[in-house]
This record gives C-alpha cells, sequence and structure tokens, in this order.
C-alpha cells in the first residue's frame, strides 16, 4: 500500500462506479496504472466488493435489522475465530465484529419478519455451545450508514455567487 | 430623494458586477454554481466545537483590541514554520475582521490622497475599491495567460511613478489560480526596495497550492521585511469564511498605525471566532496540518477534473497552480465575459462569473469555481457543452 493505492481507495470510497478514466484524470496517473492499483486491491482482498447503500424502506422488501450483542467463552488454541467462523455460516448474519466491552461479539442481522429473527436467535444462536448469553436490540430507524445520511440530503448553504 | 446626503466619493467607486449576477442566479431553481468563492467543506467539528465551549464558559467580553495573545502567537509560530518569517507577537500581529478588514485599514494606514497604489489584475475585487476608499489612486497592472497571470517585472516597472507607493501583490490568485515562483518574486522584491514601495501580500490562498507547488511569501525575500505586510486569514485553508476572522503581520510602526483605526472601528474580532481559529492552528500544528492537507487533496482531484474536462471542451485554461479557481479563456466564443455569464446563466442554468469583474485584463475569461461536489462538477460541464454547441 502506497500513498497511490491509498488515493485510488479515497475514490472508491466515494463513489464505486467511478469511471477508471475519471480517476486517472482526478489523481493525475494514467489509466494504465490505475487499473494496476485496482487489480493490486482487488487480488490482495484489500477491496472485498462494490456494493451500493441501499435505503429499503424505499423499497417493497420489508427486512426487520437488529444488532445482537453476544457473549461467548473462547476456545483453546482458537480464540474468538471458530466461534466467529461459525456465525458467519449464518445467511442471516450481515455483519460480524470483535468488540472489546462488556460483549465480545456484535451481529447485524437481517430477516425477512420479527418472528424470523426471533427463531435465528433461538434456534440457530442460543444453541451454539460457546454462546453463554445474547442481547438483541432492533434496528428502528437508520439515520447514516457508511458515511450516507438517509433521507437528508446535505445541502449547499453558500451564496450562489461570492467574490 | 435621500441622494443628496450621500458621499460623493461613495458613488465614484461602482458596485461589483458579481452583485448583478447574483440577483439573476436567486430568482433561479437547480441553477449549478461554479460561482462560489468559498471551500465546500464544513469547519472541521473540534474547531466549531471549540467556539461553541468557549460561548458556555461565558467567554461573551471584548478581547485585545489586537486579538487574544495565545491566537498571535500561534499565528506567530504558523508563520515561521510553513512561511520562513518572522513577527512578535506582542506587537506585529494584528487580528481582524477577515482578511477584508486587513486590506481596508492596510490601505488606510499607508495611502496618502493622491498616492498611486499599484494593483494586478486580474484580482480580488475589493483591492481597488479599498485604494479608492482610501484615497488613493489605483493603478492596474495587467498579467495575462500566456504568462500564466504571473506579475512581470517589467509590467510592473512600466507602472511605477514618482507618486507609486504600494503594492498589492496577491498569489495564489483569486481568479485565476496563478502562482509566483521564487525567481519572479525576486525580481519584483528588487523594483519594491529600488522604487522604496510598500507591499500588501494577500496570502489566504498560501496553503493552497498544487502539483508540489510551495509559494513562498516575499516577505521571507532579503531587504522585504520592513516594507512587507502579510495578510491572511482562516477562511480558505481552514474552511472558516463564516467566522470572518484574519490577520496581518507587519513591521512595528505599521502595525501601531492599522491599531489606531482597527481600536476605534471595530475594537476586537469576535471571540468566538478567534478562540477557533486558535484551535485551528494549534490542532493544525499537533497533526500536521492533517485536515488541510485533505481538502487540498480533494481541491486538487477536482481541479484536474476541470481542467480535463475544459480541455475536452475546447476552452482554452492555462493550469492553475493554487487557490479553487479556473480562468478559462471564452474569446473564441466571440462573446464578452459578461454576455457569455449572462446567457450560460439563463440558457444552461450554470453560474460562472466573467472575468471582467476582477478587473479589464480579466475580460475574455469566465472564473470558475471547483470546489464544489463532483457530480455538480459533470453536471455543469455537461451543461456548457450544450451551451457551446449553441454558439
Amino acid at each position: 500500500m502506497n500513498d497511490k493505492h491509498r488515493q485510488v481507495l479515497d475514490l472508491l470510497n466515494e463513489d464505486t462506479r467511478i469511471p477508471l478514466e475519471r480517476m486517472a484524470v482526478m489523481l493525475g496517473m494514467d489509466l494504465k496504472e490505475v487499473a494496476e492499483i485496482i487489480d493490486t486491491l482487488e487480488k490482495d482482498r484489500v477491496i472485498l466488493c462494490y456494493r451500493p447503500v441501499i435505503n429499503w424502506d424505499k423499497t417493497e422488501r420489508k427486512l426487520v435489522e437488529a444488532m445482537i450483542e453476544v457473549k461467548v467463552t473462547p476456545q483453546r488454541d482458537f480464540g474468538f475465530d471458530a466461534i466467529a467462523k461459525r456465525i458467519n455460516s449464518f445467511e442471516e448474519v450481515r455483519s460480524l465484529y470483535l468488540m472489546s466491552g462488556t460483549y465480545d461479539l456484535l451481529i447485524q442481522v437481517t430477516a425477512p419478519s420479527l418472528k424470523e429473527l426471533a427463531q435465528f436467535v433461538s434456534d440457530r444462536l442460543s444453541p451454539l455451545e460457546t454462546v453463554t448469553g445474547t442481547s438483541t436490540s432492533f434496528v428502528l430507524k437508520r439515520y447514516k450508514q457508511d458515511g450516507v445520511v438517509f433521507d437528508m440530503p446535505d445541502e449547499d448553504r453558500r451564496l450562489t455567487i461570492s467574490p | 430623494m435621500s441622494s443628496r446626503f450621500i458621499n460623493p466619493a461613495i458613488n465614484a467607486v461602482p458596485p461589483s458586477a458579481i452583485r448583478r449576477f447574483f440577483d439573476i442566479a436567486a430568482t433561479m431553481k437547480d441553477a449549478i454554481s461554479l460561482g462560489v468563492g468559498e471551500p465546500d467543506f464544513i469547519t472541521p467539528f473540534p474547531v466549531r466545537n471549540s467556539a461553541i465551549d468557549s460561548l458556555l464558559d461565558g467567554e461573551t467580553q471584548y478581547t485585545a483590541n489586537a486579538g487574544i495573545l495565545p491566537l498571535r502567537e500561534e499565528i506567530a509560530r504558523y508563520l515561521s514554520d510553513r512561511f520562513d518569517v518572522s513577527y512578535d507577537p506582542a506587537s506585529e500581529v494584528l487580528v481582524t475582521v477577515g482578511a477584508s478588514e486587513a486590506i481596508d485599514i492596510a490601505l488606510r494606514s499607508l495611502v496618502q490622497p493622491g498616492d498611486e497604489v499599484l494593483i494586478p489584475e486580474p484580482c480580488y475585487i475589493s483591492y481597488q475599491a479599498c485604494a479608492l476608499f482610501a484615497g488613493g489612486v489605483p493603478v492596474a497592472v495587467s498579467t495575462r495567460a500566456e504568462h500564466q497571470f504571473e506579475l512581470l517585472a517589467e509590467d510592473l516597472q512600466a507602472k511605477i511613478t514618482p507618486r507609486s507607493r504600494v503594492l498589492i501583490l496577491s498569489y495564489p490568485s483569486n481568479p485565476t489560480g496563478a502562482v509566483m515562483p521564487d525567481h519572479q518574486l525576486q525580481a519584483i522584491a528588487d523594483l519594491a526596495i529600488k522604487h522604496d514601495l510598500f507591499v500588501i501580500c494577500d496570502e489566504i490562498y498560501a496553503e493552497l497550492c498544487y502539483e508540489g507547488f510551495h509559494q513562498r511569501s516575499i516577505a521571507s525575500f532579503p531587504g522585504m521585511r520592513e516594507r512587507t505586510m502579510i495578510v491572511s486569514g482562516f477562511s480558505k485553508a481552514f474552511a472558516m469564511t463564516g467566522f470572518r476572522l484574519g490577520y496581518l503581520c507587519a513591521p512595528l510602526e505599521v502595525v501601531k498605525a492599522c491599531s489606531r483605526i482597527h481600536q476605534y472601528t471595530i475594537m476586537c474580532a469576535s471571540r468566538q471566532s478567534q478562540v477557533a481559529a486558535y484551535h485551528a492552528l494549534k490542532q493544525g500544528r499537533e497533526s500536521g496540518y492533517a485536515e488541510v492537507q485533505k481538502m487540498r487533496e480533494s481541491y486538487d482531484r477536482r481541479r484536474r477534473l476541470m481542467l480535463s474536462a475544459f480541455e475536452n471542451l475546447g476552452l482554452d485554461c492555462f493550469e492553475p497552480k493554487g487557490a479553487f479557481y479556473t480562468f478559462p479563456s471564452i474569446k473564441k466564443t466571440g462573446l464578452s465575459s459578461e454576455a457569455f455569464c449572462e446567457r450560460l446563466l439563463k440558457e444552461q442554468r450554470v453560474v460562472c462569473v466573467p472575468g471582467n469583474a476582477f478587473g479589464a485584463s480579466g475580460e475574455g475569461h469566465i472564473r470558475c469555481c471547483y470546489a464544489t461536489a463532483t457530480d455538480k462538477l459533470l453536471q455543469a460541464f455537461d451543461r456548457i457543452k450544450v451551451f457551446l454547441s449553441t454558439l
């Protein structure tokens, strides 16, 4: 990773659909160099995928989303990695983080309904033998995700013309 | 009816040509503005928060005329670290209400009736007006695209007379984005010394330079400190336009004279703005000016994007290495700057500022600010393309 790699990531992080040609212009690089940098970043799994931030509330698709705080007993030789791998395999799990603080893992879960989400916790997550406790909080409203503000476009407060 | 009460000297100064475009643009919905003259970043949170803390702490009183000492100390340290110039914070730094006040009181302190003020053009719109308000005679010195809008010593020399007293130097330049390389500054310094000129050096955009260029201050050239005032502020590099905070640094006697006007007319700049500016400099110093660097990098990308777009549109544009403006030529369209901007605004709803608003030598150009979101810039380029195709 050098400064050019960082600059490419900066631009992609603003807009994953930015054309290569525009990136090359904005960064003062040639097209080939930008393409090679992106290739390297993908191969090294620095860039994992390109996805939009979607406001699902504006679509037909209705999902229930929750954050689940999980306490687990770390396993000898594997620490938290083995249980994390197990939890990763559930398709309901959107994100999984190892946390500092009063609990160990934070899981972001989505499910088609409240009932199915509850079933996930009671039937699939809680029975895992190293899980010692869970605390589920439902998402009521999303204001901001991945740096994107929902429903409140930034207005330009500047005068249209100034000297 | 009441016009007889107005001092004719005020009417002798024409209103800014920018004003007319502002009025037209104000009536338009979904106009895209390339006409702004300020950053599109909001002031970094810790800086805003320091102003809030100051209010909550009950800091609502006047400050010393010259500004709070910790801020003056940070300003002196900043100029020493970044621009290799040294000023005594106790006596050679004056905190002002924006760089604008600094320019006003500097000219009023230095200019006697009939003195000539040399102003390289195109330039920021206030210099000429402030020179007139001060009773001086503004003398335009043209700069040109074929010389990257640098001020050439021979052009300056040609305008120097026995009445020449002050030179206003402003690089990186608003509106052109031009910078002044060291060898050109040296030639100007030589002339200033030879003809005993005082230089007001407006360095408000000094932090915003690209392609590895560093804008040196003319005050750092041998023999120049005693005849130079540095004017700067927090609006551009620190994205603090609404705080209205600037400063001037000059030899003791000059600062004393400026303070005389400042103490009677302004008293002091807003205390909260001073506190915020102090934190902007302190945090900048401690972080290696990370926020400034982040903004500079973002401007630079959009600078390249705009230059590339104008090249594709067939508009000649020299490469500006400072500020956040480009100054393309629209001469080949056959339109005047004002006609071009007015039609572009009315027909395609894109706001640009006509070059002649910045002095007669700006005619044939338009000022375009790239401190605007990339998607807006791209839309503006599309609209300009359509507009050009109709000419």
